[in-house]
C-alpha cells in the first residue's frame, strides 16, 4: 500500500473536522474492505480517519426499533443478547458472515456504506425497513441503496447508526459463493402483521433488491408452498463464474422458501 | 528390544518432533531470514498475455526514491545468463525431439503471459520496489493469445521453435495390436473427460534471499525448494556457469510445496545475479496474487478414451487420446508429467492385454503446467476409473464386479504391463474388499432410498488406483529421456556418545521426515528416537541429494538411510569383534548389543561409538576411526502403492449441492514406518482430491487472464467441505526395497477425485445423468438435473 496518513478522532464532529482537512480521506471502520484495497493499490486516499473512538458502537432497544450503532462489530451484534431477543434473524446473519477474524473487525456501518453487491446486512436493512441515521439526516432503507457499491451517502458523511424495525417474524437464508462466501444469494424475509417484505442480495446487478412478487404472495399465504407459482425473472441478475443468473433465479426462490418457517 | 524402541519403532504412531516450533508459530522460512544491507526484490510483470515488447523506458524507476536498481531481460543477456531448464524430455511420434525454447529470466521482446516477468526493481523497501516499478513504461504490440489448448495448434505461434504450439506429440504402446483388439471387442466404451487445471496454493509462498561474497566470489542462497541440491545444480552448471562449490542453496523451513517448489524459478536466479550486480543480499517474497499468478499450475487435461470389452466383460484394449496444456514454457518435468508418469499408468490394477497412447503436450498463453501432487498419476487414473464405472453401468454390472474380474490376479506378479512398466507386487482384491466393507457397500440401496425420501440423491462411487511412486531406477529414467539420476542420497554419522545425525538428501515440507527417518535409524540401532536428528535442505551440510516429490521420500531417501545404518552396523561388528575378542562372523547384533554368539560377553552400541572415537583399543592397522557412512541408494524399480477408495455423497436437487456423506480409503502402501503420518498424509491428499473434484477450477478468460487469481474465485477446501475419512490398510511389503515401503504422499490425491465423481454421477443416474465434470459445482449440478428432467420431459 502507499504510505498515508491516519488519525482517530473521539466523537463524530472531530471525525468530519479530520475528513475535512485531509482533502480526499476515507473513513476507516473494520477496514475489512478498505485495507486489502489499499494493499493492493487499488486506493490511494489522502489519509484514514479511523471510527473506532467515536463511540458509535452502542446496541439497545428504543421504542418501536433495535438501534445499532455503526461501529458494532459483527460478533456483537452476532452474541448480543438484545439482538438475539428482538431480532434473532439478524444475529443469525451477523454469526454467517465471512470467518471469525471478519467478524471480529468488520463493522455494520462499513457494511451498509461499502453496498457490496454480495454483503449480507444490506439485505436485513432493506427487508427490515431500517433508518440509516447519519450526522446530518436520517435516511429510509428504500432509499438509500442505489446501485451496486452505491449509496445515498454525500462525500463526508458518516453513518452513525441504524435502527431496524422488529418484525413479527424474520429469517435470513444464504447460499453462499462457495470460494468467498460472502452471498451467491441471500434472501431476507421479514413479517410485520400482514405486511411482508422480501430482500435479496448477492444476486441483482444493481445491488440488493425487494422481490415484489414474492412479497404480495407471501403477504396473501405465508408459506413456503405458496412460492411454487412464482416465476423469478432471471434479467437484472448477475451472472458469472460462479452461477449464471438463471441459477441464481432459482436459488432467490429456494432460499426464500428455506427462510419462510 | 528395549521398552524406549519399542515405542519409538517402525511402525509406531509417535507424535511429530518437528511440530512444537510449527505449533507455537517459531517455524524458520525463507522470509523469516533478513541480512545485514539488503535490498527488496518487485518483479514487474505482464498484464497481457501476448504481446511483442516495443519498448521498455526503466529511466523514472531508476531515480525514484529509494531504488538501487532497475533490470531488464538486455542487462541479463549481457551477462550471459541461461535461463531454467526442462529436467526430462521425450521423443516424438515422427521421430524429431520434444521443442525446447528458450525461457528467458526476463522478458526478451516477448511476453507469453500475464505474469511474465519484464523487470526486476531493487529498492530499499519492498513498497519502494514497487513504486518504482509503477514508473516502468511497457510499449506492447499485442498478439493473439491462445488460451483453448485443444485448439492451440490454429492459434498464433508463442514460440518460433514451436511450430503448431506443439511442444511434443509422444506414443506408447502397441498402436496396431490395440486397433485389433478394439475391433474385435464385443462392446466399445468412449468416454472423454477433462482435468481441470489446478493452482496448487502452497501456504508459504515462493521467497528467495540470496548474498554475493567477494571475498571468495560465491553465493549463499535460501529459496523456497523441495530439492536445494538440484536448485543448486540448475542454477550453477546450467544458468550461471560457476562451480558448484561456489553456490550454497539452503532450503530452510518450506510451508508446502506440493510440486510447486520443484522447480527452479527465474525469480530465484534473478536475485543471485542480482546480488552480484548490486553488491547487496536481495531478497523476494511473493505475494498471493503472484503465487496464483506464477507458480506452476497442475493437470489440464483433455483425454478421449476407448475400452473395450469381450463377452465376458473382460477388457481387451485401451486406447487413449490425450491433449494436455503445458503452458508459456516448459517447466522442469512438465515434459514427464503427461507422459511417462501418465501414461506408464494406464493399465491401472487391471490385466489389459492392449493399450495404446498418444499425448501431446501444447504451449499456451498461460503459467507453466507442471507437476502437482500426484503429476500424472491422478490424471491416468481419473480418466480409467471414471471409464471403468462407466462401462460397468453401460454393461450393467455392479462396479464393484467388473472391477474385481478384471484385476490382474494375485498369482501374476510380477506383472508386466503394456505401458513399460512392470509392477513387483500387489494384490488388488482384499483391497476392494475391506473399502466395500468399511463403507457398508452392501447396504448402500437402502441408504439411497432412506435418503430419497428427504428429497436427497445418494451415490456410491468406487476408484481403484495404482501409481508408481519412489523415483526411481536411475537406468530406466535415463533410457525414457530423463536427465537426472533418480537415486537418493544419507549420510549417518554416529557421534562419540553414540547419538546419531543423519543427513539426507531428501527435503521435508511437511511430510514429518525428522520423526519418520529418527524412527528408521531408531529401530534398526536399538537406541532411543531422541537420540536421533535429522538434517536437510542445506547443500554445505547433506549429501548431493534429489529431494522430495513423487512419494519418493521413504522409498528411496528412508531406504538410502537404512542402507548407511547397514554400513554402520556392519563396521561396528568389527569393533565389536576385537573388543570382545571374538571374530566378527561371531558377532550378533539385536536390541542395541553387540553380543558375542552362545556367550553372554556383550557391548552396546554407545560403547562401540565411543571406541571408535577414542581408539585406544581399536584394530587401526586394518579399520579406520570413527563411525560415519554414507550411502547412495538407486532403486532397482518403482515401488507401486495401490488401494481402493469409495465415496458416497448427497446430492440437494433444489441447489446442486453435492455433500461428501462418508469416504472409505483401503491403502496399500506397504509396510507403514508411522501410521499416524501416514494416516495424515491420505487425509490431506484426499481433501485436496476433493477440491479438485468439487471446488478449485484455474480458470482463464479468452484473453489470457486469470480470472480465479485470489480466494474469492479460487474455492479451496475447507474442514466443513470434508468428511470424517475411514482409513484402512492392507499390506503387501514392496519387493524393491529393504524396508518394504512404498510412498503415500500423492495416493489420497490421486485416487479421490474419480471416485467422488463417480459417486456424484451414480447419485443422478436415477434421471439419466451419464455424465459431470470437474469441479462438480452445484450450478454445475443443478444444470445437469435440470438438462436431464428437460430431456425427459421432451
Ligand atoms: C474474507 C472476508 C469475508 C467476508 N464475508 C462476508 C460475508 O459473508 N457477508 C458480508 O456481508 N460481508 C462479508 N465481508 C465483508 C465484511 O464483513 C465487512 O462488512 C466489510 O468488509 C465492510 O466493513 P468494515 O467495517 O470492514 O468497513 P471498512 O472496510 O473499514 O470500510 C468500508 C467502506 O465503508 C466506509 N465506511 C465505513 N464505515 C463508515 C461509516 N460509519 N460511515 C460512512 N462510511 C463508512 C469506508 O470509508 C469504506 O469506504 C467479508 C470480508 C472479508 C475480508
Amino acid at each position: 500500500m502507499y504510505s498515508t496518513k491516519y488519525v482517530k478522532p473521539n466523537s463524530t464532529t472531530e471525525a468530519l473536522e479530520a475528513i475535512k482537512s485531509l482533502g480526499d480521506g476515507k473513513f476507516l471502520a473494520g477496514g475489512m474492505t478498505l485495507i486489502p484495497t489499499l494493499k493492493q493499490r487499488l486506493a490511494s486516499p489522502d489519509g484514514l480517519v479511523d471510527l473506532s473512538g467515536c463511540k458509535l458502537d452502542s446496541i439497545a432497544e428504543e421504542g418501536e426499533t433495535l438501534k445499532i450503532g455503526a461501529m458494532a462489530r459483527h460478533v456483537s451484534v452476532a452474541e448480543s443478547a438484545v439482538v438475539k431477543k428482538v431480532i434473532p434473524a439478524l444475529a443469525k446473519l451477523a454469526d454467517g458472515i465471512g470467518d471469525r477474524q471478519v467478524r471480529n473487525r468488520g463493522t455494520i456501518g462499513g457494511s451498509v456504506a461499502n453496498n457490496d453487491p454480495s454483503a449480507c446486512y444490506p439485505s436485513a436493512v432493506l427487508a427490515l425497513k431500517a433508518t440509516i441515521h447519519t450526522n446530518n439526516r436520517s435516511i429510509a432503507a428504500d432509499d438509500f441503496f442505489t446501485g451496486m457499491f452505491e449509496t445515498a451517502l454525500e462525500d463526508d458523511e458518516i453513518i452513525e447508526s441504524i435502527s431496524f424495525s422488529k418484525p413479527t417474524k424474520a429469517n435470513y437464508v444464504k447460499f453462499p459463493n462457495p470460494a468467498s462466501r460472502y452471498a451467491m444469494v441471500g434472501v431476507f424475509v421479514a413479517q410485520f402483521g400482514d405486511e411482508v417484505r422480501v430482500a435479496v442480495t448477492g444476486a441483482g446487478e444493481g445491488g440488493v433488491f425487494r422481490h415484489q412478487e414474492m412479497e404480495s404472495v407471501l403477504s396473501s399465504n405465508f408459506s413456503a408452498d405458496s412460492l411454487s407459482s412464482v416465476n423469478i425473472d432471471s434479467d437484472g441478475l448477475i451472472s458469472d463464474l460462479h452461477a449464471s443468473a438463471e441459477y441464481r433465479a432459482n436459488l432467490i426462490k429456494e432460499m426464500t422458501k428455506r427462510a419462510v418457517v | 528390544m528395549n521398552e524406549v524402541t519399542k515405542i519409538d519403532g517402525i511402525g509406531s504412531s509417535v507424535r511429530r518432533t518437528e511440530d512444537k516450533k510449527f505449533l507455537t508459530g517459531k517455524g524458520k522460512y525463507t522470509d523469516d531470514i533478513n541480512r545485514p544491507g539488503q535490498v527488496q526484490a518487485y518483479f514487474l510483470r505482464s498484464d497481457v498475455a501476448h504481446a511483442k515488447i516495443k519498448k521498455i523506458d526503466v529511466k523514472d524507476a531508476q531515480s525514484a526514491p529509494g531504488v538501487v536498481g532497475v533490470f531488464t531481460g538486455d542487462d541479463i543477456a549481457a551477462d550471459k545468463v541461461g535461463g531454467p531448464i526442462c529436467g526430462w524430455v521425450v521423443p516424438c511420434r515422427d521421430g524429431s525431439a520434444t521443442k525446447e525454447p528458450p525461457h528467458p529470466l526476463l522478458a526478451q521482446g516477448k511476453v507469453r503471459f500475464v505474469g511474465d516477468a519484464i523487470a526486476v526493481v531493487l529498492a530499499e523497501t519492498a513498497e519502494q520496489a514497487k513504486s518504482g516499478a509503477e514508473l516502468i513504461e511497457v510499449d506492447y504490440e499485442e498478439l493473439s493469445p491462445v488460451v483453448d489448448f485443444e485448439n492451440a495448434g490454429e492459434g498464433a505461434q508463442i514460440h518460433d521453435e514451436v511450430p503448431n504450439n506443439c511442444y511434443f506429440d509422444w506414443e506408447l504402446g502397441d498402436e496396431k495390436a490395440t486397433a485389433d483388439a478394439l475391433s474385435s471387442a464385443k462392446k466399445i466404451v468412449k468416454l472423454r473427460v477433462r482435468n481441470n487445471r489446478l493452482v496448487p496454493n502452497a501456504m508459504e509462498p515462493r521467497c528467495a534471499l540470496a548474498e554475493f561474497d567477494n571475498l571468495d566470489d560465491s553465493y549463499t542462497l535460501h529459496t523456497t525448494s523441495q530439492n536445494p541440491h538440484l536448485t543448486r545444480l540448475v542454477l550453477a552448471a546450467f544458468m550461471f556457469a560457476i562451480p558448484e562449490s561456489k553456490l550454497r542453496v539452503i532450503a530452510p523451513d518450506v510451508g508446502g510445496g506440493f510440486g510447486s517448489k520443484i522447480y527452479v524459478y527465474i525469480e530465484e536466479a534473478v536475485c543471485v545475479w542480482a546480488s552480484k550486480k548490486v553488491g547487496r543480499p536481495v531478497k523476494w517474497t511473493a505475494d498471493r496474487t503472484q503465487a496464483f499468478l506464477t507458480d506452476c499450475h497442475g493437470r489440464d487435461h483433455v483425454n478421449d478414451v476407448q475400452l473395450g470389452l469381450d463377452e465376458n466383460n473382460k477388457i481387451v484394449g485401451l486406447r487413449v487420446d490425450t491433449v494436455c496444456n503445458l503452458g508459456a514454457y516448459l517447466s522442469a518435468f512438465s515434459v514427464v508429467v503427461p507422459t511417462y508418469l501418465h501414461g506408464t499408468l494406464l493399465s491401472g490394477q487391471y490385466d489389459i492385454p492392449a493399450i495404446y497412447t498418444n499425448v501431446k503436450g501444447m504451449a499456451t498463453n498461460t503459467v507453466n503446467v507442471d507437476a502437482y501432487r500426484g503429476a500424472g498419476r491422478p490424471e491416468a487414473t481419473y480418466l480409467l476409473e471414471r471409464t471403468m464405472e462407466t462401462a460397468a453401468r453401460e454393461v450393467g454390472m455392479d462396479p464393484a464386479e467388473f472391477r474385481r474380474i478384471n484385476f490382474i490376479p494375485k498369482g501374476a506378479f510380477p506383472y508386466q504391463t503394456q505401458v513399460a512398466l512392470q509392477y513387483d507386487i500387489g494384490d488388488y482384491e482384499p483391497h476392494l474388499d475391506k473399502a466395500m466393507e468399511m463403507i457398508d457397500y452392501s447396504n448402500f440401496e437402502k441408504r439411497r432410498a432412506e435418503a430419497a425420501k428427504r428429497g436427497m440423491y445418494r451415490g456410491i462411487g468406487i476408484s481403484s488406483y495404482i501409481e508408481a511412486c519412489g523415483l526411481a531406477p536411475s537406468a530406466v529414467v535415463g533410457a525414457l529421456g530423463g536427465r537426472v539420476g533418480q537415486w537418493e542420497s544419507a549420510s549417518v554419522r554416529v557421534n562419540p556418545t553414540g547419538t546419531i545425525s543423519v543427513f539426507t538428501g531428501s527435503h521435508s515440507h511437511g511430510q514429518g521426515h525428522a520423526t519418520t527417518f529418527a524412527q528408521i535409524v531408531a529401530d534398526k540401532l536399538g537406541i532411543p528416537m531422541e537420540n536421533v536428528e535429522v538434517v536437510h535442505g542445506d547443500t554445505d551440510k547433506t549429501p548431493f541429494g534429489m529431494g522430495s516429490y513423487g512419494s519418493r521420500s521413504l522409498a528411496s531417501g528412508g531406504s538410502a538411510i537404512s542402507k548407511a545404518v547397514d554400513k554402520i552396523i556392519n563396521k561396528s561388528k568389527k569393533i565389536a569383534a576385537h573388543l570382545l575378542e571374538a571374530s566378527e562372523d561371531d558377532i550378533d547384533f539385536k536390541d542395541g548389543k553387540f553380543v558375542v554368539g552362545g556367550t553372554d560377553k556383550e557391548k552396546a552400541f554407545g560403547e562401540i561409538a565411543l571406541a571408535a572415537y577414542v581408539p585406544h583399543n581399536y584394530p587401526l592397522e586394518t579399520l579406520e576411526p570413527g563411525l560415519e557412512e554414507n550411502a547412495f541408494y538407486d532403486p532397482t524399480n518403482f515401488v507401486y502403492p495401490s488401494g481402493t477408495h469409495i465415496a458416497e455423497v448427497e446430492v440437494d436437487p433444489a441447489t446442486g449441492v453435492v455433500q461428501v456423506v462418508d469416504w472409505a480409503a483401503c491403502d496399500d502402501f506397504g509396510n507403514l514406518v508411522n501410521p499416524m503420518i501416514v494416516e495424515g498424509q491420505v487425509h490431506g491428499g484426499i481433501a485436496q482430491g476433493i477440491g479438485q473434484a468439487l471446488l478449485e477450477d484455474a480458470h482463464y478468460d479468452e484473453n489470457g487472464q486469470l480470472l480465479t487469481a485470489s480466494y474469492m474465485d479460487y474455492c479451496m477446501p475447507r474442514a466443513d467441505d470434508l468428511p470424517s475419512f475411514k482409513v484402512g490398510y492392507t499390506t503387501t511389503p514392496s519387493t524393491v526395497n529393504d524396508l518394504g515401503v512404498k510412498g503415500c504422499g500423492e495416493a489420497g490425491a490421486i485416487a479421490s477425485p474419480p471416485a467422488l465423481i463417480n459417486a456424484v454421477i451414480d447419485a443422478l443416474s436415477p434421471l439419466g445423468v451419464t455424465d459431470m465434470s470437474m469441479p462438480a459445482t452445484p450450478q454445475k449440478v443443478w444444470k445437469a438435473i435440470q438438462d436431464s428432467q428437460s430431456v425427459a420431459a421432451e
